[in-house]
C-alpha cells in the first residue's frame, strides 16, 4: 500500500516523537529494574516500550531498527515471563541496546544509515538463546520459538503443471502464513494469458514475497513440496540495501521546531475561549457601527470583557508551551550511573520537583547545561568511596537535584556532598590567570563565581582531577541566554550547590517602558532595582571609568544610553532625566533616561530572526500603537559598564 | 535553467529603474512606521512590524549612496524573502513587472574600483529603456553576516 507523502511526513514526525518517549521509558525503567529486577510491572512497561518502537520503525520503513528492536522485545519478554531474571550485566546490554536504538533512528533520520550492531545484536540472540534452552525441552518442538528473525525475499513461480501434478499454491502460501511473518506479497501475473486462451487446470501465476522468520534459508525451501513442480522457488535474504527505507525520511522533519501534544480538554477551553473573545468582538464591531453617546457605557463593558478574555487566552496559549522539567531531568539518572561507574565512584541520586513545568524551548536548551552540572558534580565534587570514609562521611556520595517554582521563576539545584569549593585555591588560580589581582577583596560567594569566567578551569586548581576542562563558563552562557543567572554555594569539604534560577517562559515579559528623546524602550521589570532622580553631587568624572554615581554610598558607572544608542534631542543632564538603577548578578548599573512611560507586558520578538543581534538589546516587541520597540539587553550593559567586555560577542570569542 | 523569461519587479529611485526578481517578493506595503536600530549602518532605517514580526527595513536610496528623501505616505516598502528571511526595502516607487529572457541581460559593465557593481546581476534593456538588475541578496547588503 503506498501511502501519500504528506501522511508519510506526519506519521514519520509522530514516530520520531514517539520515538522519544518511548527511549526515555526504557532508559529510566531500565534503572529502575537495576533495583528491583523482578518487579512484572516495570518490565511490562519495558516491553510495551520496545514493542512500541518495533511497530512504529516498521510502520515508517525503519526496517533495521524494527528489526533490532525486535530482539530487544524478545530479551525483555523473556524477563517479562519470568524464563531469565535480568543481571545487572543483561541491564547494561539493554541499556547499550537502546542507546544503539536511539542512533539508528537518528541517523535514519538523517539519512546515513549506521551499519547493522552486528555485535549487539549477537550478544542480546545469545541471551534470548540461552533463556530459551530450558524451556525448549518442555514445549513440543514443532512450534517454533521466535528467536531470532532475519528476512527474506521469496519469489514462488510455479510451473504451468503445477496443478496437475498436485501442488496447491494457495495451502503453499497458507502453509508459510503460518510459519513466517508474510510482511509483504506480490503476484506475478506477467504470464496470464487473455481469458480466451486460459487453460484453467493451467498455472500461471507467481508470487514475490517478503516474509520474516526465525527459519533459515533451507526450511523455507523444503516446505515447497514437491520440489520439481513447485518450478521456481528462490529465497534470498534480504539485503540490507533492500532493507533501508527508500524515503528516509529527512533531518529537518524531526528538527524544525519539534511539536507539542496538547489534550483535547486543554484543546477545548482554548476554543471556547476564542468563542468568546469573537462573541466580544462582535459587540464591539456593532455597537462602535451604530454608536451614540447613551452606548458609552456599553461599549466599555465590551471591550473589557475582550480584554479579558484575551488575557485568559494569552495564559491559556503560553501554559500549552509549558511542560514539566522531568523531560530533562528523566537524562540525569543514567549519566550520573555510566559516569559513576567508570570513574569508581558511588552515587546516590534523589530528584526533586520534576513535574515543576516551563517553557518547552527553555526545557530544551536546559538540558546541556544541567547535564555539565551534574557531570562536574559527580566528576569534580563527589570523591571516590574510601576518600569519603577517611573524611568521616558515606562511603556513597548525594547528589540533589531539586527543580521548584519561585515566583515567576523557576530555581534548580544541584547540590552535590563532595569535597565543596576551596575559594584560597580558587583565588590564587585566579590571580594566576589574571583575571583578578592579588589585592582585589572578594566575599567567597563572588570567589566562587570565578569558576563560572571563560579561562577558568577549575579541574587542575580545584579539584586535583585532571584531564578535561570544566568550561563551566559555557553554562554560564547558556543560563544567561535563557536570562537566567546562577548562584554557588559551598561549605569546604562538605558540598557545593550549583542554583540556576531562569524565567518561566522567553515569550512574555514584565517590562518598564521608557523614553530618550523620540525613541522608546522597554527594560525588563525583574532588573530593576530603582528609579531615581540624581542630584548634582552624586555624579563623579573618574578617569578611565566614565562617569559613577555615589548612590547610599555605593559607586555605580552611569551609562548615558543617548550616547551609547546615539540619539539626538535626550536629556544630557543626568539631575534633569531620570536615573534608572538595574542590575544582573549583583552588579549594578544606572542608565539615564529621559522618562518613564508605563508598564507594559510584553511579548519579546527575536531582531535576530530577520536582521542580527545587536549590541545592547536582547530584542523587540510591538505595543499597543503597533510600533515596534527595542527591549534593552540589561547583562550586557551592565557588563559594558562595568567594563567587561561590552565588545559584541564575536570580538571575544576572536581573541 | 529553462530558457523562458523570468519576472522582474521593476521599481525607481531617483531618476533609475531597477529590477529584482519577482520570486523574491513577498509583497507591497506603503509605508509605516519604522524604528531607528541604534548603531546599525545608515541604509538599515530600522525595523518595522509585519503583521506581529520584527523585520528590517532597508532603504536602497541609502544603499546605492543617493540622497535619501523624507518618508511620505507614498513611500513604498516591497517585502522581500531571501532564504527564509523577510526584510522591507524602502524605494520610490514600484513601475512594472517584466518578463526578461537571460539573453535580454547584459553583464554589469566593468567600471573599475570606481563603482562597486556586485550587486547588480546585469543590466537589462527594455525598448529605450535601460533597467539595472539587482542581486537582491547582495544589494540588501545584511544578508549572510545576519548571524555573528
Amino acid at each position: 500500500m503506498q501511502t501519500s507523502p504528506i501522511i508519510r511526513a506526519q506519521l514519520v514526525r509522530t514516530f520520531f516523537e514517539e520515538v522519544a518517549e518511548h527511549i526515555a521509558t526504557l532508559e529510566t525503567s531500565l534503572l529502575e529494574l537495576e533495583r528491583a529486577p523482578s518487579d512484572a510491572e516495570l518490565l511490562g512497561k519495558l516491553f510495551r516500550a520496545a514493542h512500541s518502537i518495533k511497530g512504529g520503525a516498521r510502520i515508517v520503513g525503519m526496517a533495521d531498527v524494527g528489526r533490532f528492536t525486535h530482539l530487544v522485545e524478545s530479551l525483555l519478554d523473556q524477563m517479562r515471563q519470568g524464563h531469565l531474571v535480568p543481571t545487572p550485566p543483561h541491564i547494561d546490554l539493554l541499556l547499550r541496546a537502546t542507546d544503539r536504538i536511539d542512533a539508528m533512528v537518528r541517523a535514519a533520520a538523517g539519512s546515513t544509515p549506521t551499519p547493522w550492531p552486528a555485535e549487539l545484536e549477537a550478544e542480546l540472540a545469545a541471551i534470548v538463546h540461552t533463556a530459551e534452552a530450558p524451556t525448549r525441552g518442555a514445549r513440543p518442538t514443532l512450534v517454533p520459538v521466535v528467536s531470532f528473525e532475519r528476512s527474506y525475499h521469496i519469489r514462488f513461480v510455479p510451473t504451468r503443471d503445477a496443478l496437475r501434478a498436485g501442488v496447491d499454491p494457495l495451502a503453499l502460501l497458507r502453509q508459510l502464513g503460518r510459519r513466517t511473518v508474510i510482511e509483504r506479497i506480490e503476484p506475478e501475473l506477467a504470464a496470464l494469458p487473455p481469458l480466451g486462451d486460459l487453460d484453467p487446470r493451467a498455472s500461471y501465476l507467481g508470487w514475490q514475497l517478503d516474509v520474516r522468520t526465525a527459519l533459515d534459508a533451507e526450511a523455507i525451501l523444503a516446505m515447497f513440496q514437491p520440489a520439481a513442480a513447485c518450478g521456481i522457488v528462490e529465497v534470498t535474504p534480504a539485503t540490507a540495501a533492500a532493507a533501508t527505507p527508500s524515503a528516509a525520511p529527512r533531518a529537518q522533519q524531526v528538527g524544525d521546531g519539534g511539536s507539542i501534544r496538547v489534550s483535547v480538554e486543554k484543546a477545548d477551553t482554548l476554543v471556547n475561549l476564542v468563542g468568546e473573545l469573537v462573541i466580544h468582538q462582535a459587540m464591539v464591531s456593532d455597537l462602535v457601527r451604530n454608536f451614540s453617546q447613551d452606548r458609552l457605557a456599553r461599549l466599555a463593558e465590551a471591550v473589557a470583557g475582550m480584554e479579558r478574555s484575551t488575557r485568559e487566552l494569552q495564559e491559556r496559549v503560553l501554559a500549552i508551551r509549558m511542560v514539566p522539567v522531568g523531560a530533562v531531568l528523566h537524562r540525569v539518572p543514567r549519566i550520573v550511573r555510566d559516569l559513576a561507574a567508570s570513574l569508581g565512584k558511588q552515587v546516590e541520586l534523589e530528584l526533586y520537583g520534576d513535574d515543576t513545568e516551563l517553557d518547552k524551548s527553555m526545557v530544551e536548551q536546559l538540558a546541556d547545561p544541567l547535564m555539565h552540572l551534574v557531570r562536574n558534580a559527580v566528576d569534580h565534587g563527589i570523591e571516590l568511596p574510601d576518600v569519603r570514609r577517611v573524611a568521616g562521611k558515606t562511603a556513597h556520595g548525594r547528589l540533589r537535584i531539586a527543580a521548584s517554582h519561585q515566583g515567576g521563576n523557576i530555581t534548580i539545584e544541584v547540590r552535590d556532598d563532595g569535597r565543596g569549593l576551596d575559594a584560597a585555591k580558587i583565588r590564587q588560580k585566579a590571580i594566576a590567570s589574571g583575571l583578578i589581582s592579588a589585592d582585589d577583596e572578594l566575599s567567597d560567594a563572588a570567589t566562587f563565581k570565578l569558576i563560572l569566567r571563560p579561562g577558568f578551569s577549575t579541574a587542575e586548581a580545584v579539584t586535583d582531577v585532571s584531564g578535561r576542562g570544566v568550561g563551566l563558563d559555557v553554562v554560564k552562557r547558556n543560563i544567561e541566554a535563557l536570562h537566567g543567572s546562577i548562584e554557588i554555594t559551598s561549605e569546604p569539604g562538605a558540598g557545593a550547590c550549583f542554583q540556576l534560577t531562569l524565567p518561566l517562559t522567553l515569550a512574555i515579559l514584565d517590562g518598564m517602558s521608557l523614553r530618550i528623546a523620540d525613541s522608546a524602550f522597554v527594560l525588563p521589570l525583574a532588573t530593576i532595582v530603582e528609579s531615581i532622580r540624581v542630584r548634582p553631587g552624586q555624579l563623579r568624572r573618574v578617569l578611565g571609568k566614565g562617569e559613577l554615581l555615589d548612590i547610599r554610598g555605593e559607586s555605580l558607572p552611569l551609562i548615558r544610553l543617548h550616547r551609547l544608542f546615539e540619539i539626538a534631542g535626550a536629556i544630557e543632564d543626568p539631575t534633569r532625566g531620570l536615573v534608572v538603577i538595574v542590575e544582573h548578578d549583583r552588579r549594578r548599573v544606572g542608565l539615564l533616561v529621559d522618562e518613564i512611560t508605563g508598564q507594559p507586558q510584553v511579548v519579546i520578538k527575536s531582531l535576530e530572526r530577520h536582521y542580527r543581534k545587536v549590541d545592547g538589546l536582547m530584542g523587540a516587541t510591538i505595543l499597543g500603537d503597533g510600533h515596534v520597540t527595542l527591549i534593552l539587553d540589561v547583562p550586557g550593559l551592565i557588563r559594558r559598564g562595568h567594563g567587561l567586555g561590552g565588545a559584541p560577542e564575536g570580538a571575544r570569542h576572536a581573541s | 535553467m529553462p530558457a523562458e523569461p523570468e519576472q522582474y519587479l521593476t521599481f525607481v529611485l531617483g531618476d533609475e529603474e531597477y529590477a529584482i526578481d519577482i520570486s523574491n517578493v513577498q509583497e507591497i506595503k506603503g509605508y509605516s512606521a519604522i524604528t531607528t536600530i541604534p548603531n546599525a549602518p545608515a541604509y538599515v532605517r530600522g525595523v518595522m512590524n509585519l503583521r506581529g514580526t520584527v523585520i528590517p527595513v532597508v532603504d536602497l536610496r541609502a544603499r546605492f549612496g543617493m540622497p535619501v528623501k523624507d518618508y511620505t505616505k507614498f513611500t513604498v516598502i516591497i517585502i522581500v524573502t531571501i532564504a527564509d528571511r523577510i526584510y522591507g526595502l524602502v524605494v520610490d516607487a514600484v513601475s512594472d513587472v517584466l518578463n526578461l529572457a537571460g539573453a535580454d541581460l547584459e553583464p554589469p559593465p566593468e567600471l573599475g574600483d570606481a563603482l562597486d557593481t556586485s550587486f547588480m546581476t546585469g543590466i537589462a534593456r527594455n525598448g529605450d529603456r535601460l533597467i539595472t538588475v539587482l542581486q537582491v541578496d547582495r544589494a540588501l547588503g545584511i544578508a549572510g553576516s545576519s548571524v555573528s
